[in-house]
């Protein structure tokens, strides 16, 4: 299953270029491009060769790590885009964290006074969460956290003025394996807004499905029985029902993580985040393709590859589910 | 069905009279209305969808600026009497333009929406009804396209065929297609092994007049629950290709668009940023808690 849906990415990707409308290398280079450029061009991408050949020679361009030449930096792709792929990985590490940390206890909250104004109040949250764009409430944050009340930076992932020279580009890492606290918090400062924006709808999805599994498994007779026998609330809510209402939340989980990686083109633009979304984001304002087709290719193998996480972690929570086996 | 079949003495069904389907079919009506009217969700979200629905329809011809008229002696000006909404950079009537805005995010949304439905449906009862290598064929064609986050695949989508409206409801309706076209096919699944299907089987009637005549109409509740939601879906996902500057294009009253010419603004003219942005928010939440309600009323199983 995985290895048609890789092979389906690949054509997808390859046809970003191939798809133009007209001369692909006449709308790379633009209108005002003379012959010999658009000629030069299609001579170094293959363009004039049989486009089965072109994608063969693609395909076998990844395989063995070659992810094209950027137009406008003149750099490999496979080069540059590890910094930006470790800055999206920490903003969506960050984003998830708060999404499933708040989403999962609201959800219990709500299930755990099921039917009062607590439940209410947390499904408005959410209802409101799920509705709201995740760009404006970016521009509503940078807006109020840093520019009115000057409480949080708006850009940028560190202060440029500290010199914070990275090793692997996962800052809180490098800071950490560095002993610099100080830029530590000031990585933890820039990282809050933006987390938040991108977190907020996956956090009221989690919410909403956290609430409606809870509840049912609140209604079974373990939970019952587990009642009856005295044990806290604490511990029937987050040992005996959590666990088992844990499936459904994990779907939603994994599917949450394609909009946090979609989102991400939008929260990185708004905050100046130098990931790969805002990558390919100027990519495309600058009709960089391959960076395009390689940034995209990426970001949807790591979608790919999370929710194969997801489904082997289904059998690892619940021993009843099984692969492989009828 | 079985409870059915281990009835002792099954009563016989009373000879249906010429006008009992009529009597059927007003009592489900009046039974659906009290259903909707018990869901907050739905009554508040048909409130809140009527109202933009009317907002976008009748709402620009009461306008007294244009939406894309520009009062150069009032830039940036604060919300008044005049101008409800404050104005623009270019000094054009924000509420003018949110209002007039309703009307392209509500056509993408129909657009986008309908066109997906169509044909994912289509490709989901072909995948369903027909099986084998069809079913194969058409799954794989959605797994891929699930494959990746949405959003990306529009921004690719747009990326082929350059920024524009149109280009942005297509790609949004493209991206909308496996998500019908795996609940079609899942119900055609379930429809299909029915008794009325195997009946028209062996009667002899033609695949075609099966699919839609028999499991078409029996498939398509949650389709239109799934809709509504997405309807919501794709007017975010349009608003957000428009701030990227990938969907509607100047000086189209867009909302997202909006947002992202007058984001240096923020400060000075905060007025600028929030009502598109409310305009949006207001929009998705009505759908979703209309498809929240339908959904609740029409397809319980879907909530699970």
């Amino acid at each position: 299953m995985l290895i048609p849906v890789l092979i389906g990415m690949s054509i997808i990707t390859f046809s970003i270029v191939h798809a133009i409308p007209g001369d692909p290398a006449k709308a790379i280079l633009g209108e005002k491009a003379t012959p010999e450029a658009v000629a030069q061009l299609k001579e170094s991408m293959g363009l004039g060769k049989p486009l089965f050949i072109q994608y063969v020679d693609y395909v076998k361009g990844i395989l063995s790590g070659d992810l094209g030449t950027s137009f406008i930096t003149k750099t490999s792709v496979a080069e540059e885009i590890g910094p930006y792929l470790a800055a999206t990985m920490e903003l969506s590490f960050a984003a998830m964290v708060i999404a499933v940390f708040f989403g999962m206890n609201l959800g219990i909250l709500a299930a755990w006074r099921h039917n009062t104004g607590v439940d209410y109040t947390a499904m408005v949250i959410a209802i409101i969460g799920v509705s709201v764009p995740v760009f404006w409430l970016g521009l509503m944050e940078q807006w109020v956290f840093a520019q009115d009340l000057s409480w949080l930076p708006s850009n940028g992932r560190i202060d440029a003025r500290m010199g914070f020279e990275p090793i692997t580009n996962f800052y809180f890492i490098d800071a950490l394996i560095q002993g610099d606290f100080v830029a530590f918090g000031d990585a933890f400062r820039h990282i809050i807004l933006p987390a938040v924006a991108l977190g907020t709808i996956p956090m009221a999805y989690i919410a909403r499905m956290t609430r409606s599994s809870m509840l049912e498994v609140m209604r079974s007779d373990y939970i019952r029985t587990v009642r009856a026998k005295g044990v806290s609330e604490f511990l029937i809510i987050y040992k005996h029902t959590l666990r088992n209402a844990f499936i459904p939340i994990l779907t939603v989980f994994g599917l949450q993580m394609g909009l946090l990686l979609g989102g991400a083109i939008l929260t990185e633009t708004i905050f100046s985040w130098p990931g790969i979304g805002r990558y390919v984001y100027e990519a495309i304002n600058n009709r960089d393709y391959p960076v395009i087709q390689s940034g995209i290719l990426i970001i949807a193998f790591i979608f790919v590859m999370i929710n194969l996480i997801v489904d082997l972690l289904y059998a690892w929570i619940d021993p009843r589910i099984q692969y492989g086996k009828e | 069905m079985s409870a059915n079949t281990t009835m002792p003495t099954p009563t016989p069904s009373p000879v249906p009279k010429k006008n009992e389907p009529k009597i059927e079919g007003t009592s489900r009506l009046h039974e659906g209305w009290r259903s909707f009217l018990k869901s907050k969700s739905a009554v508040i979200g048909a409130g809140i969808v009527l109202v933009i629905l009317l907002i976008a329809i009748i709402g620009p011809m009461l306008l007294t600026f244009g939406y894309n008229e520009v009062d150069a002696n009032s830039r940036l000006a604060a919300p008044s009497a005049e101008h409800w909404f404050g104005t623009d950079d270019l000094g054009r009537d924000v509420f003018a333009r949110v209002i007039n805005g309703a009307r392209i995010s509500l056509w993408v949304g129909f657009f986008a929406v309908s066109g997906s439905i169509v044909v994912g449906s289509l490709l989901g009862l072909l995948a369903g009804y027909y099986g084998r290598w069809l079913d194969v064929l058409i799954s794989r064609i959605f797994d891929i396209l699930l494959a990746f986050p949405g959003i990306l695949l529009a921004i690719a989508i747009v990326a082929m065929l350059g920024p524009s409206l149109k280009n942005a409801m297509y790609a949004i309706a493209i991206i909308n297609v496996p998500t019908f076209g795996r609940l079609m096919r899942s119900r055609v699944l379930a429809v299909k092994q029915e008794d009325f299907v195997l009946a028209a089987k062996a009667i002899g009637m033609k695949d075609r007049r099966i699919l839609f005549t028999h499991i078409l109409p029996n498939s398509w509740t949650p389709i239109m629950v799934q809709g509504t939601l997405n309807f919501a879906i794709a007017v975010i996902e349009a608003a957000g290709l428009g701030f990227l500057g990938l969907g509607a294009q100047p000086p189209e009253p867009e909302w997202g668009k909006m947002l992202s010419d007058c984001r240096q603004y923020i400060q000075s003219a905060p007025w600028t940023m929030i009502f598109p942005g409310l305009a949006i928010m207001f929009t998705v939440l009505g759908f979703n808690l209309l498809g929240d309600g339908l959904r609740d009323i029409l397809d319980p199983r879907m909530k699970q």
